[in-house]
C-alpha cells in the first residue's frame, strides 16, 4: 500500500513539473513567462463596442453557468451594445428568460456553496471593486495544482474556489516554482516561489487569442459595472465646455464692474 | 408720483424705506423688509476691496451645501435606507432611473468638495487672522458648522450599506466605547443593536436627511447673522469700519452687490467646470471620493484588507493610530478636532494678517498645513512600518502648532500693520 | 453706484457694455439652469423596472370558459376579459336610447372598438376594469334581469352606483360619464391575447 502511494505521488509529481513544452508554446517565446504576471494590464476600452459585444457572448457562454450579473437586464444589454432583438432572444437569451428580466444565472445559490465552498459571486460590480487588472489577471493565472480540491491555483487570488473553467479555451499551464531564503524573526527560511509559467497542454486556442477573449470579457465586466460610463464622459465634455464658456463670460462682467474700484 | 385707489382717491405713499415703490412691491415691502433686507445685506452692505483668491470659498461652499441639499433631496425619492434594500436601491438610482447616476455622483463629489471648500476656507481664517477679535463667535460659530457637517458626511458614507460603509461605521463608533464607564452602553445605544446592523442604517438616514440639514442650515444662517454683525476680514487684518467717509460709508470697503455678487459669480463658474470634470470623468477619484470596497455589499463577515475612511477624516484617522492605545488615541483625536475651538485664545498675536506678523508664525502655520496633509495621506495607508513613524513625526508638530501658539505668537516680531488695505486695481 | 467711498465714478463707465455683458452672462447661466434641471426632471419619469413591468401582458385564452371573465393586469390596471356567448353578444342590442354615449365618440378606445361590439371580434371583449367615474372596480352581472327587470346584463360599480352594458357602454342615470376604456390589444397567435400592443406597436 505503501509503496503504490508513494508511486502515485512520484508520478504525480512528475507530471505536474515535467516540462512537456510544446512547439507552439515555445514559438510564441513562452520562455520565462508568468514571472511578470504582477505587472500585466488588462488595457481594455469600454468605447471599443465590438470588444465589449465579444465580451458579452463570452461571458453567456462561459460564466452565466455559475455567475449572475443581477443588477443588469437583457434589454439594456441589447440597448447599449446595439444588438438586435433577434438576435438577443435567439443568441443569448437562455431559453424560458425573458428579455426585459435581469441576468440571472441557472445554477441554484445553494447548491453552489455546497458544490465550491462559496457561492460564485454575482459580477455586476466586480470590475469596480478590484479594477479590470485584476480580473484580467486573475483569469490569466490558472495552473494545474493537484493539490487543490478543483486540480487548478490561482496566483492572483491564491486557493480559489473557482475551478479552471476557461482551460479548455487556454490550455493548461503548470507553475515552476523556484526556492528562495527569506528571513523570518530572524532565521533564514527556504521558500518554494512562483517563477514562471510552463504550457503543459494547449487550449483551443492560441496564447494571442485567449488573451483577446479575456481582455473583450474583462471589458465587458467593465461595461456592466457601470452601464452609463459613455453617456457620462460623452455628455461630460459638453457640460465642461459650455461651464468655461459661462465662466469666462462672468469674469468679463467682472472685469467691466471693477473698473470702478480703485 | 400718486398711486390711486379705486375710488380715485390718493393711496397713501409708501414708506421712506420704500420709496419709488408702487404697487405689488410697495405692498410686499410694508408687511417684509425686503428692501430693508436688501439694503443693509447686499447692496449697501460694505465689504473689503481687497479680498484675494482665499475670500472665494465661503461663497462656495454656500453652492456646495445648495447642492447637497438639492441632490439629496432627489436621491431621498429613490434610496430605500434598510439593510436588505439599500446597496440594491443604489444600484437602482445608478442604473434604473433616468439621470439617476448623474444625481448619485453630484451627491458624492459634492461631499468632497463641501470638505476641501470648508478647509481652503478654514486655512484662510488661519492665514489673516479672521478669529481674532470681534470675531472669536463668528470662528465657534464656523466651528460647530464643522463638527455638523463631519457628522453630516460620516452618515451619509453608510447609507449604501458598502463594505467599507459597514466597516467605517463599526470602527468609528467602536471609538465611542473608550470613553470611561458609558462606553460599552453608550456604543449599544448609538448601535441600536448588538452590531452595525439595520437599526443603525435607518437612524443615521433620517438624521443625515432631516435632523443634521436643518441644524447645518441653521448653524450657517447663525454664521452668517454673526459675521454681518462684526464685518469681514481682509487680507490685511485692517478694520475698514475704523475709517469712514462722511457719510459714514468704509473708506476701504465696497458694496457687495454689484461687486462680490459678480466676484462670487466667477468663482462658482470655476468651481464649476471642476465639479463636472470630477461628475462626469473621475467621479471616484481613482477610489477617494468612493471607495473601492463599497462597491461590494456590507459584509460582517469579510473585512477590507485596509479600513480607511474617506480622505477628508484621513488627517483625524492618521492621528488615531498613531497612538498604540485605542483610549489614547481616541482621546488625542478628539483633542485635534477640538483643538480648533480654541485658537481666538490662544493666538496672542498682536496682529492679525500673516502679511504682518514674523517667521515665526508663519513657519508655525506652514509646517501646520505640511502636517495636516501628510497626515492626511497617512490616514490612507497602511499603519505599518514607516508609515507609523512619519504619523507619529506630523502628529507631534500638529499639536505642537496649537499647544505652541501662545508662545510663538507673542514672542514673533511682526511688522508694521497699515492704516489703510492694500489694494491693486485689476 | 457712483455715490461711496472707495468706489470713484469710473472713468469712462460704458453702461451699454456692461448692460450688455450682464445680459448676456444671465442669458447664458439662465439657458445652464434650464439645462441643469432637466436630469431632475426626467428622474421622475418610470423607472427602468416600471418599463419593465409596463409590457404588454399576454394571456392564453384558449383556457376562457364562454360566458366567464378572467381579470388580468397590464400597467397596473385592472384588465377585464370576458368571452362573451352569442346570447350575451345579441342583448347588445335593444338599448341605445339608455345609453349615454352609444356610438362611443366621448370615450376613450383604439379604433378597432370603436363599434357596438366595443371590440375587435364579438367573442371576446377587452376592457380596463377601472369605473370612469371616480376609479373604483366595476362588478360583473352577466345575468339577464339580474339588478332589476330590464338589465341587459354588464356591469355594476358599487361605489356610486354606475352601470355598464357587455360591451363596457355606460348607461345614462349612471355618474359616470363615458364607456369603460379599452386598452390596445391584439391577438398575435390563435389563443393569445395580447394587451397592451397592436400594429401600432408596443403601447
Amino acid at each position: 500500500m505503501r509503496t503504490e502511494a508513494l508511486l502515485a505521488a512520484v508520478l504525480l509529481a512528475v507530471a505536474a513539473c515535467a516540462p512537456q513544452r510544446l512547439p507552439a508554446a515555445e514559438a510564441e517565446g513562452a520562455a520565462k513567462f508568468g514571472a511578470d504576471w504582477k505587472s500585466w494590464r488588462a488595457d481594455t476600452s469600454v468605447s471599443d463596442l465590438a470588444s465589449v459585444q465579444r465580451g458579452a457572448r463570452n461571458f453567456v457562454s462561459y460564466c452565466l453557468g455559475c455567475h449572475s450579473l443581477k443588477y443588469e437586464r437583457w434589454s439594456r444589454l441589447g440597448a447599449d451594445l446595439k444588438i438586435p432583438r433577434q438576435l438577443l432572444e435567439h443568441d443569448l437569451l437562455p431559453p424560458g428568460a425573458k428579455s426585459t428580466g435581469y441576468i440571472l444565472t441557472s445554477m441554484p445559490a445553494a447548491d453552489a456553496e455546497a458544490w465550491f465552498g462559496k457561492a460564485p459571486p454575482d459580477l455586476s460590480l466586480m470590475v469596480r471593486a478590484r479594477g479590470t487588472d485584476y480580473i484580467y489577471q486573475f483569469l490569466t493565472t490558472f495552473y494545474v495544482d493537484p493539490k487543490s480540491q478543483t486540480g487548478a491555483n490561482n496566483l492572483r487570488l491564491p486557493a480559489t474556489s473557482m475551478p479552471a473553467v476557461l482551460s479548455e479555451l487556454e490550455g493548461l499551464k503548470g507553475a515552476v516554482l523556484r526556492t528562495e531564503t527569506v528571513i523570518v524573526e530572524g532565521k533564514p527560511k527556504s521558500e518554494q516561489v512562483f517563477d514562471h509559467f510552463e504550457t503543459l497542454a494547449p487550449g483551443r486556442m492560441s496564447l494571442a487569442e485567449y488573451d483577446g477573449f479575456v481582455r473583450d470579457t474583462v471589458n465587458f465586466l467593465d461595461y456592466v459595472s457601470e452601464p452609463t460610463q459613455i453617456e457620462r464622459r460623452q455628455l461630460g465634455v459638453w457640460v465642461v465646455l459650455f461651464l468655461l464658456v459661462f465662466s469666462w463670460l462672468a469674469w468679463l462682467v467682472k472685469r467691466e464692474y471693477w473698473k470702478d474700484v480703485h | 408720483m400718486t398711486v390711486k385707489t379705486a375710488t380715485g382717491a390718493a393711496a397713501p405713499m409708501p414708506k421712506a424705506g420704500a420709496a419709488g415703490r408702487q404697487g405689488f412691491w410697495a405692498w410686499l415691502n410694508k408687511r417684509l423688509p425686503i428692501d430693508q433686507f436688501m439694503a443693509s445685506q447686499v447692496t449697501e452692505y460694505y465689504a473689503p476691496k481687497n479680498f484675494n483668491v482665499w475670500y472665494y470659498f465661503g461663497s462656495l461652499a454656500l453652492v456646495v451645501l445648495v447642492l447637497q441639499l438639492v441632490s439629496g433631496i432627489y436621491l431621498a425619492m429613490f434610496y430605500k435606507p434598510g439593510e436588505t434594500t439599500a446597496f440594491d436601491s443604489v444600484q437602482f438610482i445608478m442604473r434604473e432611473i433616468d439621470w439617476g447616476w448623474f444625481l448619485r455622483y453630484l451627491h458624492s463629489s459634492g461631499a468632497s468638495f463641501f470638505f476641501i471648500m470648508v478647509y481652503l476656507h478654514m486655512f484662510r481664517a488661519f492665514l489673516y487672522g479672521s478669529y481674532k477679535p470681534p470675531r472669536e463667535l463668528l470662528w465657534l460659530i464656523g466651528m460647530l458648522v464643522y463638527l455638523a457637517l463631519m457628522a453630516e458626511a460620516f452618515m451619509g458614507y453608510v447609507l449604501p450599506w458598502g463594505n467599507m460603509s459597514f466597516w467605517g461605521a463599526q470602527v468609528i463608533i467602536n471609538l465611542f466605547g473608550t470613553i470611561p464607564g458609558i462606553g460599552p452602553d453608550l456604543v449599544l445605544w448609538i448601535r441600536g443593536d448588538y452590531g452595525i446592523a439595520d437599526a443603525t442604517l435607518n437612524r443615521f438616514f433620517s438624521l443625515h436627511v432631516a435632523a443634521v440639514p436643518l441644524a447645518l442650515l441653521g448653524l450657517v444662517a447663525l454664521h452668517l447673522v454673526a459675521l454681518h454683525e462684526v464685518g469681514s476680514n481682509n487680507p490685511d487684518g485692517v478694520e475698514i469700519k475704523e475709517k469712514v467717509a462722511a457719510n459714514g460709508r468704509p473708506l476701504d470697503g465696497i458694496p457687495f452687490h454689484p461687486y462680490y455678487t459678480v466676484k462670487d459669480l466667477v468663482g462658482v463658474g470655476v468651481f464649476l467646470v471642476l465639479l463636472a470634470i470630477t461628475v462626469f470623468f473621475v467621479p471616484t477619484v481613482g477610489g477617494l471620493f468612493i471607495e473601492a470596497p463599497n462597491w461590494e455589499p456590507a459584509n460582517p463577515m469579510s473585512t477590507p484588507e485596509h479600513i480607511a475612511p474617506v480622505w477628508y477624516f484621513t488627517p483625524y484617522y492618521a492621528i488615531l493610530r498613531a497612538v498604540p492605545d485605542q483610549r489614547m488615541g481616541a482621546l488625542l483625536m478628539l483633542i485635534a478636532v477640538m483643538a480648533f475651538l480654541f485658537v481666538p485664545w490662544l493666538d496672542r498675536s498682536p496682529v492679525k494678517s500673516m502679511r504682518y506678523r514674523g517667521w515665526m508664525s508663519r513657519s508655525a502655520l506652514a509646517i501646520f498645513a505640511v502636517s495636516f496633509i501628510a497626515l492626511g495621506y497617512l490616514g490612507l495607508q497602511p499603519a505599518e512600518g514607516l508609515y507609523v513613524i512619519l504619523a507619529r513625526i506630523f502628529s507631534a508638530l500638529y499639536f505642537a502648532f496649537f499647544f505652541l501658539m501662545p508662545l510663538y505668537s507673542s514672542l514673533d516680531p511682526v511688522k508694521p500693520v497699515p492704516e489703510r488695505v492694500v489694494y491693486h486695481a485689476h | 453706484m457712483a455715490d461711496h467711498a472707495g468706489v470713484a465714478g469710473g472713468d469712462e463707465v460704458d453702461l451699454s457694455r456692461r448692460k450688455f455683458l450682464t445680459r448676456a452672462t444671465v442669458a447664458t447661466g439662465a439657458v445652464g439652469t434650464v439645462f441643469a434641471a432637466i436630469p431632475f426632471i426626467e428622474s421622475w419619469s418610470p423607472s427602468e423596472s416600471a418599463r419593465a413591468a409596463g409590457v404588454p401582458t399576454e394571456l392564453d385564452i384558449s383556457k376562457l370558459e364562454a360566458g366567464q371573465m378572467t381579470i388580468t393586469v397590464w400597467r397596473r390596471s385592472p384588465i377585464y376579459v370576458v368571452r362573451r356567448t352569442p346570447e350575451m353578444v345579441a342583448r347588445l342590442a335593444g338599448h341605445d336610447g339608455e345609453l349615454k354615449d352609444p356610438g362611443s365618440d366621448h370615450s376613450d378606445q383604439p379604433a378597432y372598438a370603436k363599434n357596438p361590439l366595443r371590440s375587435r371580434s364579438a367573442e371576446f371583449l377587452v376592457l380596463v376594469g377601472t369605473c370612469t367615474h371616480l376609479g373604483c372596480l366595476p362588478k360583473q352581472h352577466f345575468a339577464a334581469g339580474e339588478l332589476y327587470p330590464s338589465w341587459p346584463g354588464g356591469f355594476f360599480c358599487p361605489c356610486h352606483g354606475s352601470r355598464f352594458d357587455l360591451a363596457g357602454r355606460v348607461f345614462d342615470g349612471s355618474p359616470a360619464s363615458i364607456n369603460l376604456r379599452v386598452p390596445p390589444y391584439s391577438y398575435p397567435k390563435e389563443h393569445l391575447l395580447l394587451i397592451g400592443a397592436d400594429e401600432k406597436g408596443a403601447a
